[in-house]
């Protein structure tokens, strides 16, 4: 029997731990690559060094879920290629390259497992590149991750779950938190009776912390629209209007996300077919329940491929690999398959009540000033986008980044083209689907020129047993 | 329901070739459709380095190139916008004493059609440009300089619709045959009818002259690019390498281009991609020339899709077995600062019969015999 | 006033660096970013308008976070473990 190379997982959330896991029991060695120097992913993010906060207190409910995974992980130790702080910057033709420490290494393998995560979702206000706002993600991060608070009188605001999730917690961290600033309207929240019996732990605890949040003197306010962050050298107040009138709260930090946006540019690399998500609002590779994904041995799994949060993750990540496995003629259980296809199926109709309750504002795109940058890494502003959108008679997001420069900055695209696509979109009368879907590109994160290739000239990974 | 187009001229291939010739012909007076089968500008004309050079051309190129250079100081009165056009010279590297002497003799032979070269040794290469790596010397072409492709590409196409130039993109063009007086072209749901065809479709440009009797030996080559985060100034000059390699430019905002390595294509040959051990190598390279580089990322790669000819000379002028028709494509990587010239060459092609410009050299009788690219 | 504010870590050990020619201090499983802003209010001005910036996502995908150290070695602040002897310049061009 002829040597196979060794799959290849990228993420080493929830979603790459579980597909490692499966892996590994069924007796093959995977290489995973992760950027992070600890297992976790974001949403059970390890802090650098030990600084004695309870896992209770860093993840709160979540919290016997992320030690299971912690604990799972390091249990594969030796058992699995770990590559931590490495970062896969191109796929092509089951060869993948990989920095770490100024040293790039090519990695042939068979299988890939994509496992890449999402980030927050925002779109451009005015003042929103002032130094101490973050986003959602990136306020929990720090509060999690470095225990540290992004101020000392926080707004919070935007859509989705997590805008109430990192309002609670740092209130529960002992913050003051000025105020959570929803741009959704109450009554979108009658929605969460349906999730009631679906997923009635998520509910309560959601209802929970927004009263808390309430009763501790938090302002909560909903259909908020025209909000403006404001001060010179850091942000000093949020303005907003809510509830027919114009407000103005003097903060000293702001947490700003409107849900998440899935990364899926490794699918984009590794040749996967997207199609328009109206969920999501977001052009996505093409997946099965499976984790297949349209290119013969190359998977997806978790918020990477589609924002369905960490549970599916996992589940999505033990599929996944399980689907290898059958394609390698391997044993697998079936059973479990059909019993994880299932989990992730219930999570879906959770995912359907949490969106109906935490939708996102498809009006505000309609509101943002030209003087308001659209793409902070080039400063191209949203007039100047729209100008271009005209002078050149665009429809399509490639060419609007081709002539305007905005996706072509450091992040590509990561922070800005959900915005310039929903721009484009309202300028030119089209929908999200017909505008096209930003191609992603080699690096997929800024690389050294000075890379020093390794010694080996492909680090072929063999798999012994099969 | 196919709907019926009439007009003086029709353009196949919205680049910077077709562009510029629907422009200057709209300026003329004549009724131009303009077809290309994505967006204008989106191909070689998009995706090329943006070098604007004339020298390295071999002489038979220089009278078109000496016309193109007249006219990118004008692009703003032009198409509205100047893009990004910096006249910061052109300096061709030489790597060792043989290359040296291939400038120098370029230089001396060439003299006549004024490009006003300047030979520059190993000291001043330091001094005055900064570059430290390995190299005996250089030529400077202090005219020449760099713009950028995907603003001038689709600036160009912008100009001749608002100049009145019908243009249809994501319009491929399906059947094209000469009957009667004229051509007609088939075109998704248009049926175009036009007494002068200009073939102007780049890399896909050989089927169309193959359909007329006149098959070519055209290839496809991939150009490889390597853009940095931006940087401080300090490359003013448009960087070239005698015998290839390297080639590297700063913009304005600071970001530096550079090329030198091909891409390869995807499954679907009209995609490609930089190879990793491609632009690695260029990526060293560069950071091994230019101090200014040692600590700077690359944040993206692009590549495209470019036409290329066995002498690396473009096919320019009527067609030899169809009156009419005439093309302008394989411009094998140099197309960029002719272009604009090309396409006044062409509106003259069109209106008189005959261009003042010397073009004899890029007929495409010269492939007459010779065996054309598979099918 | 820092932008950050530490609720842990507090006691752990002192890691040197320096900011702009300054000397300042972190703690041990500091991020590059977390050090500075517990410092200042800034990491870089904006290339192209010359603003203020202090990153946004902190899990190294906005890119806005990148800093330069005196070397001229330049490193992403959020992704970056912050380590004894840095030294970093924000008032330069990122």
């Amino acid at each position: 029997m002829s040597a196979r190379r060794n799959p290849l997982i990228v993420g080493a959330g929830p979603a790459g731990i579980r597909a490692a896991q499966a892996l590994v029991r069924a007796g093959l060695r995977p290489t995973l690559v992760d950027e992070a120097p600890r297992c976790g992913g974001q949403i059970y993010r390890q802090p650098l060094v030990e600084d004695g906060r309870a896992a209770r207190v860093r993840y709160g409910s979540e919290a016997d879920k992320a030690e299971r995974l912690h604990r799972g992980f390091a249990a594969l130790d030796g058992r699995i290629d770990y590559r931590p702080q490495a970062l896969l910057w191109n796929l092509r033709d089951g060869v993948a390259d990989i920095t770490r420490d100024g040293v790039n290494h090519r990695i042939a393998h068979d299988g890939l497992i994509l496992a890449t995560g999402a980030t927050d979702r925002v779109l451009p206000l005015p003042g929103w590149t002032l130094p101490g706002v973050f986003t959602l993600g990136g306020a929990q991060i720090a509060l999690k991750a470095q225990g540290c608070a992004i101020g000392t009188r926080v707004v919070f605001a935007g859509s989705g779950p997590l805008l109430y999730l990192v309002a609670w917690q740092y209130l529960k961290a002992g913050v003051r938190v000025a105020a959570v600033l929803d741009a959704a309207p109450l009554s979108a929240k009658s929605n969460l009776w349906r999730g009631l019996r679906l997923a009635p732990a998520i509910v309560l605890r959601g209802l929970r912390m927004a009263t808390e949040l309430k009763l501790s003197g938090t302002g909560l306010h909903f259909g908020v629209t025209a909000m403006r962050m404001e001060g010179e050298a850091r942000v000093e107040r949020v303005a907003f209007r809510a509830g027919g009138r114009a407000h103005n709260i003097a903060c000293d930090g702001i947490g700003y996300g409107l849900n998440l946006r899935s990364e899926t540019q490794l699918a984009d690399l590794a040749g996967c077919a997207f199609h328009y998500d109206a969920r999501d609002r977001a052009h996505l590779p093409i997946r099965e329940i499976s984790g297949r994904s349209s290119v013969a041995g190359v998977y997806l799994a978790g918020d990477g491929a589609r924002i369905a949060g960490a549970d599916a993750a996992e589940a999505a990540g033990e599929r996944a690999a399980l689907a290898l496995l059958e394609d390698r003629d391997l044993p697998f259980d079936r059973v479990r398959a059909a019993a994880l296809e299932r989990t992730l199926l219930r999570i879906d109709g959770v995912r359907d009540v949490l969106e109906a309750a935490f939708p996102y504002p498809t009006h505000w795109a309609g509101d943002i000033a030209d003087e308001t940058l659209l793409c902070r890494c080039e400063e191209i502003s949203t007039g100047e986008a729209r100008q271009a959108i005209k002078d050149f008679a665009l429809i399509d997001i490639n060419r609007l980044k081709a002539v305007s420069r905005i996706g072509m900055g450091r992040c590509q695209g990561r922070v800005c083209a959900a915005a310039a696509a929903e721009l484009l979109a309202r300028e030119t009368g089209r929908d999200g689907a017909s505008i096209g879907r930003l191609r992603a590109q080699a690096p997929i994160k800024p690389i050294p020129l000075a890379l020093m290739t390794s010694d080996q000239p492909n680090e072929e990974q063999h798999d012994q047993a099969h | 329901m196919t709907r019926r187009i009439d007009a003086d001229v029709a353009v196949i291939g919205g680049g910077l070739v077709g562009s510029s010739a629907a422009l200057r012909l709209r300026t003329m007076g004549f009724s131009v459709v303009l077809l290309d089968k994505g967006f204008c500008g989106a191909q070689a004309s998009g995706v090329n380095y943006g070098g604007v050079r004339r020298q390295g051309r071999p002489p038979e190129q220089l009278p078109l190139s000496q016309r193109s250079h007249a006219i990118w100081p004008h692009l703003k009165a032009l198409i509205g916008i100047d893009g990004e056009f910096l006249r910061s010279g052109h300096l061709k590297l030489a790597r060792t004493g043989p290359d040296m002497s291939t400038l120098e003799a370029y230089a001396t032979h060439f003299a006549c059609f004024g490009l006003d070269l300047e030979l520059i040794g190993h000291n001043q290469l330091r001094e005055r440009f900064g570059i430290t790596g390995n190299v005996v010397g250089g030529s400077f072409c202090p005219g020449d300089g760099h713009a950028n492709p995907r603003l001038v590409a689709s600036g160009f196409a912008a100009a001749a619709r608002c100049a009145g130039v019908k243009v249809l993109e994501n319009t491929p063009v399906t059947g094209a045959v000469r009957n009667g007086d004229g051509f007609t072209l088939e075109a998704g749901e248009v049926m175009l009818k036009a007494p002068v065809v200009i073939n102007s479709a780049g890399a896909w440009a050989d089927a169309f002259a193959r359909d007329f009797g006149e098959p070519v030996p055209l290839q496809r080559t991939y150009p490889s690019m390597v853009v940095t985060e931006p940087l401080d100034p300090f490359l003013g000059v448009n960087i070239g390498m005698e015998g290839g390699g390297i080639y590297a430019r700063q913009v304005a905002r600071g970001n530096v281009i550079v090329g030198g390595e091909r891409a390869q294509p995807l499954t679907d040959p009209d995609y490609s991609r930089p190879r990793s051990d491609g632009v690695l190598a260029i990526m060293r390279r560069a950071s091994d020339l230019f101090s200014g580089l040692r600590h700077a990322h690359a944040i993206r790669f692009w590549s495209g899709t470019e036409a290329t000819m066995p002498d690396n000379n473009p096919v320019i002028g009527p067609s030899s077995t169809t009156s009419g028709l005439i093309h302008a494509f394989g411009f094998s990587g140099a197309g960029f600062q002719i272009a604009p010239g090309v396409g006044d060459v062409l509106a003259e092609l069109v209106r008189d019969g005959k261009t003042s410009t010397p073009i004899e050299a890029f007929s495409i009788r010269r492939f007459k015999n010779v065996a054309a690219t598979p099918v | 006033m820092p932008l950050l504010h530490r609720l842990s870590r507090i006691n752990h050990a002192a890691v040197g660096f320096t900011l702009d020619g300054v000397a300042c201090e972190g703690r041990a499983g500091d991020t590059v970013l977390t050090a500075i802003l517990c410092n200042v209010e800034r990491v870089r001005s904006s290339e192209f308008g010359g603003a203020p910036r202090a990153g946004f996502c902190q899990m190294g995908a906005c890119q806005d976070c990148w800093v330069q150290c005196e070397g001229g070695e330049r490193l992403r602040a959020c992704s970056t473990p912050l380590t004894e002897g840095m030294r970093i310049v924000t008032t330069r061009r990122a």
